[in-house]
């Protein structure tokens, strides 16, 4: 019954979204109606939350008759993998995806009393439209609630050992919100360009959902890329793999688009462009779900191929983005506002940063279409690799470090040069120590240490700038605060894929129980195997020990797992974590006389990189904290709206 | 002219030339980057350019991996199961999923001797994956995760929720 | 900017989509006939899940038209075509041959005791050596192969009454395989199905 009750309750929450749709995009001015559609959207809301929490129910009880609780669970399983396994594969990590796009619409409704009531209701009205289009996939290509009877299996077929991992509990989840997140953006651009308002006071209220969805978002390609990092076994936590740059292309729009909002909201200038971001971000996170989910591109993290299901997402996509696409090219134009700037301002220098950004955004874009199209065309298959990738955004990021650390001293409007003597200060300091480094890490290359050293210049001008305000005794605004923490997390990030990308060791080795070898001035040796039981696998364990020269000795343990349920072997990476670096040990393949494969990597400053990543998404949600953000009434707007325009 | 037009059009004539430039440089960079596909047959029709980087693939011929006993030089053969066959030499760790029979993706140079020298070993972390560019050779074992077949092997294409 | 160019980005936009469109037709031609099909079954020598002492070769099979199921206890969908197959066994004379692939004896005979056994032969295939004669891509998978052993016809995926009237019937009749009656055949019509696509 429970499972019944699930897909009963999703078709209620698919009838509730289209009369929400009809009536917020309907204009309609009577007040009942209006009211209408925020106690729709609750239901709605309340509905999505029951169908997925039958789903999980399904799957906590062993309910094997669901075909998707059987193709995906497991009774050995642990508690919390089952739960998890309710998003681990394609149906019901939708329903999920469903969930979120209510959860989001539920938050749009407790700070509605902010926005006017015609705008807002046509924000609820476009965010139910495209759920109405989550659930009609859900339910006729993707119904995770199909029941197998009355051949009910006696056990799942078991979930995919790779995902019964904490990061897949956490990954998807924080992905989706961002994903889905940048719908209210979105959703915010239609209904302004709807109701031909889109100034000022449509910025500010814009930047904190904005805000919020690229943090989730940041968090969630970041869990992503750890996950990879130690489950996959391959040591790498980025490979420009298709599904990555799903993901990385609506953050990159994202990324343009905070920013170009501030423009907009400060100088009620950049109103297309903004517009335009916004679109895009979410027609990234649709592409990015055809992509991930037709099979139009094979890659390590791709669902089932199913051509109805592509076919479905990419009609979809074509009515979404089309539509909104249109509605920009008809109405774009009027609300246009010319506000002059100099070279030299916070303006321009806003436009190099999504300059840079939108360039970044179309290399990914580039490298992960260009195979289609090269096949479409002469039939041949070819891969585009890292090599690709690299020589755009090393440049790319170098440039973006420059104008980051130039930007505290920068003015609206424009700036004097004199302004800027004391970033030439901190350049020299930043190069000093650049130079160092590459006395220190020789022998290296030049990229390296300027990537150091610039994102040395940034930190230290954002912190001078920093100072200079709290000598002056000013408190420190919320959107000051999360700024220079997300730039400063941008140097902690280059520094540490600079690092790490060209000071890592590695080395596959053949060791027989009781050698050893060195690894960065470690002593790892192979001390033997033992069996090790799971709850649903049984393993071969290496023991290895690591001596540093300096400080103790540890022990690092690598397993090669062999789950019951579909004999799938997998490989489980020892690593001793650190802030400066890691040692990283995984188990290849048993050979002649107890010896193994074995693989060892030394990476220093890899954990840097997630830092930098997870300091900006924290900068993106302190942002939201600043005071001008907070119980806005609409009729305060509307007077700063006005002040804004003239 | 006012300055604002004039601002507009420097503006303009700016952002053409920067996309023009990215067009340019995209289209040259991934001309340098790309790996062309070789099927066994095209490689033992000796199609591979020497020195340089590509990728062929094939099924793993049974009973051809050899592993070197000091050492983790190992050496197979790759078939397209109709009469081409060619060697491998690779150094290094094979992926979990690397067996006789399987389909794999090998990316490196064609030597003098005519054995492909492997800087990469490639099969997906899914069992019944079959890396994209193998689709069009005639194997024994298809791919073909569709609707219409619905459970595959537990291991199976359902894929990551990622 | 001019009006003209807030059009761009919707032309870039038809452009990435046309490619997507481009990609995915592409992607039809994942659908390949076997490599077996029309040729022999491949060779083999196996013991029989019932009695592990009888060794199964390919010899076994040939004289007579045979449907070779390859299932495990692991796999949901085995369990929804499962009553499909003792259909077709109740209303045919095919020889039926089952491929117990990668499971646990066990479980198998198990499962055959509960559910029912279709099969004249069930092949103890438990490290799955035979699967990968056969290149199966995972199970169930089903060939069926004339009376001198050539594959005729093969499904990836659950035998289901879509299958049994439109791929396997046709073929049975054109292997003189002795059906019931077309009626009867419709009566088979398992409740499931349905839920198994997914």
């Amino acid at each position: 019954m429970i499972p019944e009750l699930g897909h009963f309750s999703l078709v209620i929450a698919g009838v509730l979204s289209l009369f929400t749709a009809l009536v917020g995009l309907s204009g309609s001015r009577n007040s009942l109606l209006q009211r209408s559609v925020v106690s729709m959207t609750v239901g709605q809301f309340a509905l999505t939350l029951l169908s997925f929490s039958a789903l999980v129910w399904s799957f906590a009880t062993d309910d094997f008759s669901v075909a998707y609780v059987a193709n995906n669970s497991n009774s050995l399983m642990p508690w919390y993998y089952k739960v998890s396994a309710t998003w681990g594969a394609h149906e019901g990590s939708f329903l999920l995806w469903i969930l979120i796009t209510s959860g989001w619409m539920l938050a749009l409704c407790l700070r509605g009393h902010q926005y006017p009531t015609s705008f807002f209701t046509k924000v609820l009205g476009i965010m139910a439209l495209l759920n109405l289009g989550f659930i009609c996939f859900s339910l006729f290509t993707s119904n995770p609630f199909l029941r197998l009877i009355p051949m009910t299996p006696v056990d799942g077929a078991d979930l995919n050992p790779l995902l019964q991992d904490f990061g897949l509990i956490v990954h998807p989840p924080l992905l989706y919100m961002g994903y889905v997140g940048l719908a209210v953006p979105f959703a915010f651009a239609v209904a302004g360009l709807l109701e031909g308002q889109v100034d000022s006071a449509w910025a500010r209220w814009s930047r904190t959902w904005t805000n919020m969805a690229w943090a989730f978002l940041t968090a969630g390609i970041t869990l992503g890329s750890w996950w990879a990092y130690y489950e996959l076994g391959w040591g790498g936590w980025w490979f420009w793999d298709p599904v990555e740059n799903a993901s990385f292309m609506p953050w990159l729009a994202a990324t343009a688009l905070v920013h170009s909002l501030s423009v907009t909201e400060k100088r009620g200038t950049f109103k297309s462009w903004t517009l335009l971001l916004a679109i895009t971000g979410f027609s990234f996170s649709l592409l990015g779900a055809f992509i991930v989910r037709s099979g139009v591109l094979t890659s390590v993290h791709s669902f089932a191929v199913d051509p109805e299901r592509g076919m479905y997402i990419l009609i979809f996509l074509a009515l979404v983005v089309g539509g909104s696409l249109t509605l920009y090219a008809l109405r774009a134009g009027q609300n246009s506002t010319q506000v002059a700037y100099s070279f030299l301002s916070r303006e321009f220098f806003m436009l190099i940063n999504n300059l840079i950004l939108i360039v970044a955004l179309a290399v990914v874009l580039w490298g992960t279409m260009a195979p289609i199209g090269y096949e479409a065309v002469t039939g041949g298959r070819i891969s585009i690799g890292t090599p690709f990738f690299n020589r755009f955004f090393v440049p790319l990021g170098l440039v973006l470090a420059i104008a980051l650390a130039v930007l505290p001293l920068l003015n609206w409007k424009r700036t004097k040069a004199e302004a800027l003597r004391p970033a030439g200060i901190s350049l020299l300091i930043a190069a000093v120590f650049a130079v160092l480094i590459w006395f220190v890490l020789d022998p290296t290359s030049v990229v390296v240490a300027t990537a150091v050293g610039l994102g040395a210049w940034v930190v230290i001008s954002h912190g001078a700038d920093l100072y200079k305000r709290l000598r002056k005794g000013t408190t420190l605004p919320m959107a000051y605060v999360g700024m220079t923490l997300a730039h400063v997390g941008f140097s902690v990030c280059m520094i540490g894929i600079a690092i790490t990308a060209t000071q890592s060791e590695e080395s596959d080795v053949r060791m027989a129980p009781q050698g050893s070898v060195m690894l960065a001035g470690q002593r790892v040796t192979f001390l033997g195997v033992v069996e090790v039981q799971g709850p649903n696998y049984s393993a071969q364990q290496g023991v290895f020990l690591v001596e540093p020269e300096s400080t103790g000795s540890y022990e690092l343990r690598a397993e090669k797992r062999r789950y019951f349920a579909g004999n799938n072997v997998m490989t489980e990476a020892g690593i001793q974590a650190g802030l400066l670096a890691d040692t990283y040990v995984s188990l290849g393949e048993p050979l002649a006389d107890g010896a193994w494969a074995v693989r060892l990597h030394y990476k220093p400053l890899v954990r840097w990189v997630w830092l930098g990543a997870l300091l900006m998404a924290l900068g993106g949600i302190i942002a939201i904290f600043d005071r001008r953000y907070r119980s806005l009434r609409v009729r305060d707007t509307k007077v700063i709206g006005a002040v804004a325009q003239s | 002219m006012n300055p604002k037009r004039k601002q507009r059009l420097y503006l303009t004539v700016f952002l053409l030339l920067v996309s023009a430039g990215v067009t340019g440089l995209l289209i040259l960079v991934s001309g340098e980057n790309m790996n062309m596909f070789y099927p066994p047959a095209d490689v033992v029709a000796g199609k591979i350019p020497p020195e340089q980087k590509v990728r062929a693939g094939g099924m793993v011929l049974d009973g051809s991996v050899v592993r070197s006993e000091t050492s983790l030089a190992v050496e197979f053969q790759l078939t397209d199961h109709k009469g081409a066959v060619f060697p491998v030499a690779y150094s290094g760790i094979l992926p979990d999923l690397f067996r006789e029979g399987q389909g794999i993706l090998v990316e490196g140079e064609m030597d003098a001797q005519g054995v492909f020298q492997a800087e990469e070993v490639l099969a997906k972390h899914d069992e019944n994956y079959m890396p994209p560019e193998l689709l069009d050779i005639d194997m024994q074992a298809k791919p073909n995760a569709y609707k219409a077949m619905p459970s595959i092997d537990p291991r199976a294409a359902k894929g990551d929720a990622l | 900017m001019s009006r003209a160019s807030l059009f761009v980005p919707l032309g870039i936009f038809i452009g990435i989509l046309a490619l997507g469109y481009v990609g995915f037709s592409l992607d039809a031609r994942n659908q390949l006939p076997s490599a077996l099909l029309g040729k022999p079954f491949p060779e083999f020598s196996a013991p029989l899940l019932l009695e592990p002492e009888v060794q199964i070769t390919k010899a076994d099979l040939l004289g007579q038209p045979a449907l070779v199921n390859v299932w495990a206890t692991w796999c949901p969908t085995c369990k929804s075509e499962h009553e499909q197959l003792m259909y077709i066994a109740s209303a045919t004379d095919v020889l039926m041959v089952g491929v117990d692939y990668k499971d646990r004896p066990a479980q198998a005979i198990q499962w055959l005791q509960q559910y029912g056994n279709p099969y004249d032969y069930v092949i103890d295939d438990r490290d799955g050596s035979l699967g990968i004669e056969l290149g199966v891509y995972g199970a169930p998978e089903t060939f069926l192969l004339n009376a001198a052993g050539e594959v005729v016809y093969k499904r990836v995926g659950d035998i289901n009454i879509r299958i049994w009237e439109n791929e396997l019937l046709p073929r049975f009749k054109a292997l003189e395989v002795e059906v019931i009656t077309q009626a009867e055949a419709l009566q088979g019509q398992p409740t499931v199905g349905s839920g198994a696509g997914q």
